[in-house]
């Protein structure tokens, strides 16, 4: 590999995971702040201030603010998240079961919006001013500004409800449902996740690939007489790329958050769902993993997304 | 009078927004949805809070143009006062976030060093939060209601301002003028605030117009998750929460709220975008003119 593209990509992850670090000293002191506590919650009112204190030591709550925070760090590099107060359960064990499912929304949702939103923006692009160029970016700006629940109840509602053709809500794993309950129970959501970053994967690709089309090295390409598939591949796409390729990490992160709300419309018990249940229950030590798992996950697509800059724009590996 | 009415229509910003029609459509539905919330008690038919449990879930009718939900209120009425909720967060949210992004953008750009560095740092950590994480854990520390909501979105909303403004701090640092005010003796604050602030602040404008819609989306998601603006108050994305329940007897209820949401932002996603247009130097030129003649061709000369 280049020694550059190296020494680049190496530099990258030492500053992610300094972000890492600031995002989990973030979290532990924002926790620190909500109102509320999660011993109290999960025994309910009628606890005794005896069981709260032993429950208190039992988790080691009891213990200063920088001290829990110092062992949970170094908890978490021996791989120990520390144990849920609501699930009564190892956090590591559900998270990461958690995350299997909702990864396996977000990684489909991804894929679909990537590949349908480029092809959709090229085609926008090269047939610009059409009534082909105005549908499409009619339907991109209404992707944009749908609000998910929204969306997703309009397909419950046809789908579903009037239809009958597909599930309400819920999950299914392929070993339950087979590949067909699987796909059922997963296509609704994957619709509503992908149609925000579909529109703007059309629009960033459209107005990317307009913009490369004025260049003087398309018209180079064409008085070299090479074809059409061949210049809005190579040549066309490939230097599009680069917005592109920022929108797609920038996408990504957000579809993270989107999760959150996907999961709660098709009660999907994914980690989005745990979000939100830890949060209003004060179950501080799931919602702080969980974010760091988030935010891991967000780094690393930051970092694919600067190594492919790297790659693609040899330029950038100076910087 | 006359003169700088003539001005403003022939300024290049304002030629550049009305020239494509479907932005002055949008400009004049935001107009007149910003003018219903904002004068809502003249417009409203009915009193938003007022139940009425014989009337309720009916379906739409003169009486009710959307409708009665489950208590029996208007769901017209909340709707036109529910929008009094998003314009006001979407504004508020995007002010808030602007202004401190702006002020750390600008202590970061010019302080550079160490300072620079940690404020970049937090910033980087606030973006790997997924937004609208970030504002369920504000709006649990800082509790529910309206300001806090405000609060809550913005503050999630700072690192791109903030970001934004540092990266034109460091390019205007460069330029002649700023060098030239040095040379007369400013000093560093005197620089920032008399050059350095003023020319950096138009991209952040335009971030803000993109960012109203999804501050309004936003708020929109938290009041449906049950963490933002509560019933009984009136706001869009909780009563899409609402009517959920009645999906199927009842779709109206929760359908009808949603569309408003989806065309305040999708309006003001294409003003935000003629807006970034307009003030985007590199399309200076013929945007919007109609058929200028280079010189006066007076055709009677023969």
């Amino acid at each position: 590999m280049n020694n550059k593209l190296a020494r680049m990509i190496i530099r990258r992850i030492g500053q992610s995971i300094i972000v890492l670090l600031i995002v989990t000293l973030m979290v532990f002191l924002l926790m620190q702040l909500v109102p509320g506590d999660p011993i109290a919650n999960f025994l309910g009112a009628n606890a005794t201030p005896e069981q709260i204190e032993h429950y208190n030591k039992l988790f080691g709550f009891d213990q200063p603010v920088m001290v829990q925070y110092w062992k949970w760090l170094i908890g978490l590099f021996h791989g120990e998240m520390g144990r849920s107060v609501a699930l009564q359960k190892d956090i590591s064990e559900v998270i990461f079961q958690r995350l299997g499912i909702t990864l396996s929304i977000v990684i489909p949702a991804f894929v679909f919006a990537v590949v349908l939103g480029i092809i959709l923006g090229i085609t926008a692009a090269k047939n610009r001013g059409t009534a082909i160029d105005s549908v499409i970016s009619f339907f991109a700006n209404i992707g944009m500004s749908m609000p998910m629940f929204w969306f997703g109840l309009i397909l419950i509602l046809i789908f579903a409800l009037k239809l009958h053709i597909l599930p309400t809500s819920g999950f299914v794993s392929i070993k339950d449902g087979g590949i067909s309950g699987y796909f059922s129970h997963l296509l609704l959501p994957m619709l509503v996740l992908a149609a925000g970053p579909l529109a703007q994967f059309t629009r960033q690709t459209r107005s990317s690939m307009l913009e490369v089309i004025r260049q003087d090295y398309v018209t180079t390409a064409k008085a070299k007489g090479l074809g059409k598939r061949e210049i809005t591949f190579k040549h066309q796409l490939r230097n599009a790329l680069i917005p592109i390729i920022t929108v797609m990490g920038v996408t990504l992160g957000g579809m993270i958050g989107g999760t959150v709300l996907v999961e709660s419309i098709f009660v999907v018990p994914g980690l989005g769902n745990l979000m939100i249940t830890s949060i209003k229950g004060r179950d501080f030590m799931v919602v702080e993993d969980g974010v760091l798992v988030i935010a891991i996950a967000v780094a690393i697509c930051n970092l694919i997304v600067d190594i492919l800059y790297g790659v693609i724009d040899p330029r950038i590996r100076n910087d | 009078m006359k003169k700088s009415k003539k001005k403003i229509i022939n300024s290049r910003v304002f030629r550049v927004l009305t020239a494509r029609k479907s932005v002055v459509v949008c400009m004049i539905i935001l107009a007149i949805l910003i003018f219903a919330a904002i004068f809502a008690p003249l417009v409203s038919p009915y009193d938003p809070y007022k139940q009425n449990l014989k009337n309720m879930l009916q379906h739409v009718s003169l009486q009710h143009l959307f409708g009665t939900d489950a208590m029996g209120r208007d769901v017209l009425s909340r709707i036109i006062y529910g929008g009094r909720v998003s314009f006001t967060v979407g504004l508020v949210s995007v002010l808030i976030a602007g202004s401190i992004g702006m002020i750390l953008g600008l202590i970061a750009g010019m302080s550079g060093g160490v300072i620079d560095a940690v404020i970049m740092r937090i910033m980087d950590a606030m973006m790997s939060v997924p937004m609208i994480i970030m504002a369920l854990f504000l709006g649990s520390i800082f509790g529910k209601g309206l300001g806090n909501i405000c609060l809550a979105i913005g503050i999630s909303m700072v690192p791109s301002y903030a970001r934004l403004t540092r990266g034109q701090v460091l390019s205007i640092k460069e330029s002649d003028y700023v060098t030239a005010g040095t040379l007369f003796g400013a000093s560093n604050i005197k620089n920032a605030i008399t050059h350095i602030f003023p020319n950096s602040v138009s991209p952040n404008i335009v971030l803000m117009t993109m960012n109203l819609g999804n501050a309004i989306l936003n708020e929109a998601a938290l009041s449906f998750l049950g963490m933002g603006i509560n019933p009984p108050t009136a706001s869009w994305g909780g009563m899409v929460n609402d009517g959920y329940k009645y999906m199927t007897s009842n779709p109206v209820i929760a359908i009808a709220p949603g569309a408003f949401i989806m065309i305040v932002v999708l309006c003001f996603n294409m003003v935000g975008d003629a807006l970034r247009d307009a003030l985007d130097p590199k399309l200076r030129g013929t945007f919007g003119r109609k058929h200028k003649l280079v010189g006066k061709v007076d055709v009677k000369k023969n």
